[in-house]
């Protein structure tokens, strides 16, 4: 229990901790959270540590940084490479590596790529340079869609046309269907993700109970939230219930934020097929911009490869993200891939699976290790 | 990007452009609130925001949770609130 010392309210995580190993009893439950957000939670607070080896935790695709696939990169990087483009991007995505390098070697190289907290700061900046054309890489799920979709109506609005988006936008429903979809994995249920269910709401979730039989409970952030909504997923087994239940009412409401689904529906459509990394392509899990915005469109402005680039073939971030192997499991984790010298997305993004466990949970895991707690399969690295 | 961080709304600026100013540990910076536009989002209220847009009113007990277990995180907590005094949306 030496972790639990680190929780706003010790008892509680001790007295869940208890709850949860009592209604495991001599079961196994594998639960796969959803959200990059938990995992760096769990990894964060030694999470799989404080629990008994009844209940193991597999790791999704909800890091909208881990899943974007290389080709997509490489298209970034030949857009921001047109002489005389501003390319604008979150932070994040700067050192994922594509076939040909990542945004920052692209900057290196001389290319104008600026890092902006907002796509209102990518329009501004056209805005204040009206004679460049700006590009806005816009990656995330229903959690920044909404938000892209309000700065291409305002570029509309205020008549910005040196601006533009390079969309990446998917959504978070298609990829749950393919993870359920896929053979020989073997799931009991889902923590559900936080932030991106305070637009789409619970309803959307409804299927992964109706129609596969798994139960879904969303969570909120802190290690208590991840460990009652591990309370709540196993009591639905003890009480022989299947549903979809919400832990984080705190924040997320049953129909989510209408106003935020209208816009991002005015703006995007979905795409026939969209690429995910280790995923492959997944049917309607895109978005695009509407036809009456392609002034505001980068892959209808520019000359977009669009070249399938297939992942690099030390790299198993394919598997990490459909819960397959574990991070430590990975051929050339914590050697040729690192947070400084990634190879793979999951290591990139501080919420990615690989580097969650290279910078926290490696050290719980050993700690854990010599004090005989549980561990699942696999060394220690 | 996906770290939704809370901040107080402060004053809400010209309703054309649905900015409102909001103090976000510490710091007053403008964020949109049209994607909150049927919650009437007053002066006051705590809001979690994402890329400079709020997403979902909170309570004030949520938003020091949430803080307080952002600040855990270090360095990616640190790069959130300096991208966000970075941000000059207008």
């Amino acid at each position: 229990m030496r972790f639990v010392d680190e929780y706003r309210d010790p008892a509680a995580a001790r007295a869940l901790v208890s709850c949860i190993t009592e209604l495991a009893g001599d079961g196994h439950y594998k639960f796969m959270e959803v959200c990059g957000g938990h995992t760096h939670t769990i990894y964060r607070h030694g999470i799989e540590h404080l629990l008994p080896t009844s209940v193991e935790l597999v790791h999704g695709p909800g890091c909208p940084v881990c899943v974007i696939p290389m080709g997509r990169i490489d298209d970034a990087v030949a857009v921001a490479e047109v002489p005389g483009v501003i390319f604008t991007s979150f932070g994040d995505m700067m050192r994922v590596p594509g076939s040909k390098g990542s945004l920052l070697g692209a900057k290196a190289r001389g290319a104008d790529v600026r890092v902006v907290y907002s796509p209102l700061d990518a329009l501004r900046t056209a805005a204040e340079n009206p004679e460049r054309p700006v590009v806005f890489f816009a990656v995330g799920f229903e959690t920044t869609a909404p938000s892209t979709a309000a700065t291409v109506l305002k570029a509309r609005k205020d008549a910005v046309m040196n601006f533009s988006i390079f969309s990446n936008h998917v959504t978070i429903v298609p990829p749950l269907r393919a993870i359920l979809e896929s053979p020989n994995l073997r799931l009991d249920g889902f923590i559900g993700p936080g932030h991106v269910s305070t637009v789409v709401g619970q309803l959307v979730y409804r299927f992964v109970a109706d129609e596969y039989g798994k139960p879904f409970v969303t969570a909120g952030f802190e290690p208590l939230d991840i460990l009652e909504a591990i309370a709540m997923l196993l009591t639905q087994f003890s009480e022989a219930r299947c549903c979809v239940e919400n832990q984080y009412t705190r924040c997320v409401s049953e129909a989510g934020n209408p106003r935020a689904l209208a816009i991002m529906n005015e703006v995007f459509e979905v795409r026939p097929q969209f690429e995910w990394r280790g995923l492959g392509f997944i049917p309607e899990s895109g978005l695009k911009l509407r036809p009456q915005f392609a002034r505001w469109d980068a892959e209808l402005l520019f000359d977009v490869p669009g070249v399938r680039v297939p992942d690099p073939k030390a790299c198993q971030c394919g598997e990490v993200l459909k819960g397959a192997i574990k991070p430590w499991e990975c051929k050339v984790f914590g050697t040729a891939c690192t947070p400084e010298t990634p190879i793979g997305t999951c290591m990139v993004s501080s919420e990615g699976a690989c580097a969650a466990y290279y910078n926290f949970g490696r050290l719980h895991r050993q700690v854990a290790v010599t004090m005989g707690g549980p561990v699942s399969a696999g060394t220690v690295p | 990007m996906c770290l939704g961080i809370p901040g107080e709304v402060v004053e809400l600026l010209d309703p054309n452009t649905h900015l409102a100013k909001v103090d976000v540990a510490g710091v007053r910076r403008n964020i949109n609130v049209e994607l909150l536009g049927d919650e009437n989002v007053a002066p006051g209220d705590w809001v979690l925001i994402h890329v400079g847009f709020a997403m979902a009113k909170i309570d004030e007990a949520e938003a020091q949770r949430a803080l307080a277990s952002l600040q855990l995180m270090g360095q990616a907590y640190t790069d959130e609130v300096q991208a966000v005094v970075e941000s000059q949306i207008a």
